[in-house]
């Protein structure tokens, strides 16, 4: 059981009193079903507003929001919320009610099935990866901050609704716990697709965590684009601005090491005979990068590094002393990929597979090549 | 100082009794009815600054009135006997009450009366599944309060002929020249009165409200 729906909003507009300013200013934007879509803009720009307005929680001025085609117009606004999920940044769990009874809420709106909900409750509890044995029973008091936002989201799921509201769900707890309920999310996300709307003010986790990014200021959109292109193409110098001087370094978390073009590895068997070695490198068959070659096992598995110089007073390539650091994984991203490089102060790194076998090198050019091949708008998400 | 004369608690053991009963239903109508009162006005004027005021204006006017003039106010209206008692009651339990509620309901934090309404809970269900809950510890703190100062206050009653303790205090000691015994009798049993309905009302919230005593500190 899962669903998702696409949402649209067409040319909304809210406006307080006649004269005033519009809070949020002819605002067209299509999330397509399943997808994450990002509001972010500097304080006052309007998202909470426009996110608030999809849930009927503020009244548009002028415009229509659509839900898998329908107005939420047409529905009362109790009956339509029961169906999109909220979380917000202060959580806002029940004190009063458990962990199960927090949870449950909405299915009871719904008018569940009493084991229906329990049954549901201990699902979405586990989804959140917190134990029901021993969490189901206690006062949202009696949790963590982070544990109450994975309740919050446990909560806002359990109707299985089409579309989810998040404003600022992350912000309000340490880098450490929101950076993985952002992880736990997108896993969530993964299992569980629903067309997200999700205010924050955080670039970085705009970048980690959207399909498309809206970008807004002063009640209306400024750009609206994947992660990759906002980073790569800047509209004005307000989204440049906004998005930073370090885009390039920014654009590095969209892409893994899958996605790019590695160099080919000039392996060399360990125990090779080394004229055997000297022979590929003279037809071509491997290249030496940066005078060096890779020493791999009978498996593949890289051994170590070593330089030509040191292979020619050798009989034969042994495991060199320093190791094959580092080892990446193709599903690393490149930022990480990069950290790795330099924490081991490595110009190169083998990327290997689960096996351990060696399928490509790559280097600061390499990681530099596949963050512009993303931005030229070649597709990067499988 | 006068000695207490047991015998004529042994003789009077059934009117103390009654008088005792009389007492407990002079208090507990009177809550009841302030509480029916109090809570509906304290839900209108929740966050409303001026009703607030005006709420608790009048309401803290009237529990300034000393309960002598009080109880002689009441008297062209609603005769002698239990009623004018009651309503003066009823009259000095609304400031409390009223008071707690609005303040029990302003103190619900907004994040969860938002995500409520964000869920889908209507504004009726948002009131009664989640505001009076929530601000039930203020509401009995305020139930506490006014049961409390009705005992105290319902001795008067005896004045109008509303019964009750004062009878002993009054009618059996105070006109028959000072006379201790029922004095003393009529006080100590106000006094418990007022200690056991102020346990028996803990445990009632206790009972209602587990989760507040639910902490941080589990683990």
């Amino acid at each position: 059981m899962s669903s998702a729906g696409t949402l649209e909003l067409r040319q909304v507009t809210k406006r307080y009193g006649r004269e005033g300013p519009a809070a949020v200013a002819d605002l067209s934007l299509t999330v397509p079903a399943g997808e994450v879509c990002v509001l972010i803009g500097p304080s006052g720009c309007g998202k909470t507003t426009a996110l608030k307005m999809v849930n009927r929680l503020i009244e548009p001025t002028e415009g229509e929001i659509l839900i898998e085609g329908h107005s939420v117009r047409e529905r009362k606004p109790a009956e339509l919320r029961r169906e999109v999920g909220y979380v917000i940044q202060q959580v806002g769990l029940l004190p009063h009610l458990t962990v199960a009874g927090n949870v449950g809420t909405v299915p009871r709106l719904l008018g569940w099935e009493k084991t229906r909900i329990a049954a549901r409750v201990r699902e979405l509890l586990e989804l959140i990866g917190l134990d029901p044995e021993e969490y189901a029973g206690r006062y949202p008091a009696q949790l963590s901050g982070g544990q109450q936002q994975r309740v919050g989201l446990a909560r806002a799921l359990a109707g299985d609704p089409p579309v989810m509201l998040m404003d600022e769900p992350f912000s309000a707890v340490d880098p450490i716990t929101r950076e993985r309920l952002q992880d736990d999310f997108l896993r969530l996300h993964r299992a569980v697709p629903k067309t997200v709307v999700f205010v924050s003010h955080d670039i970085d986790e705009a970048v980690k965590m959207a399909d498309r990014i809206a970008v807004m200021r002063d009640g209306r959109l400024v750009q609206y684009a994947r992660p990759a292109e906002l980073l790569a193409s800047p509209v004005d110098a307000f989204v440049a601005d906004f998005v930073g001087a370090d885009r390039a370094l920014k654009s590095l978390s969209l892409t893994r090491l899958e996605e790019i073009r590695l160099l080919a590895p000039p392996v060399a068997r360990s125990g090779e005979p080394l004229r055997a070695v000297r022979a590929r490198i003279a037809e071509g068959l491997i290249e030496p990068i940066d005078g060096q070659v890779l020493v791999v096992d009978a498996e593949g598995r890289p051994l170590g590094w070593i330089s030509l110089e040191r292979l020619e007073s050798e009989p034969a390539p042994q495991r060199p002393p320093g190791g094959a650091k580092p080892l990446l994984r193709p599903a690393m991203t490149l930022r990480d990929a990069l950290s790795a490089l330099i924490e081991t102060n490595a110009a190169y790194g083998a990327v290997v597979d689960e096996k351990g076998r060696c399928i490509g090198v790559v280097g600061v050019a390499q990681i530099g090549a596949g963050v512009r091949q993303a931005a030229e708008g070649i597709p990067t998400h499988a | 100082m006068p000695e207490v004369r047991w015998e004529w608690i042994a003789d009077h053991a059934e009117e103390i009794q009654t008088r005792s009963l009389e007492h407990l239903i002079l208090v507990s109508a009177s809550t009841a009815i302030g509480v029916a009162i109090a809570i509906p006005i304290g839900i209108a004027v929740r966050g409303r600054r001026i009703p607030f005021a005006a709420a608790t204006g009048i309401t803290g006017l009237l529990y300034t009135i000393p309960s002598l003039a009080m109880f002689a106010f009441l008297l062209p209206i609603f005769g002698i006997g239990v009623t004018p008692a009651v309503v003066g009651l009823v009259l000095y339990s609304l400031l409390l009450l009223v008071r707690n509620t609005a303040v029990g309901l302003e103190s619900v934090p907004e994040a969860v009366r938002e995500a409520s309404r964000g869920m889908g809970l209507t504004p009726r269900q948002v009131l009664l599944r989640v505001d009076l809950p929530l601000a039930l510890p203020a509401i009995m703190a305020g139930i506490r309060l006014a049961t409390v100062s009705a005992v105290g206050i319902a001795t008067v009653a005896v004045l109008i002929g509303g019964g009750g303790l004062g009878v002993l205090i009054y009618s059996d000691g105070i006109q028959r020249a000072l006379f201790f015994t029922p004095i003393v009798t009529g006080a100590v049993c106000a006094t418990v009165m007022a200690i056991v309905l102020d346990l028996l009302l803990v445990g009632v919230e206790r009972l209602l409200t587990p989760w507040a005593r639910a902490r941080a500190a589990v683990r």
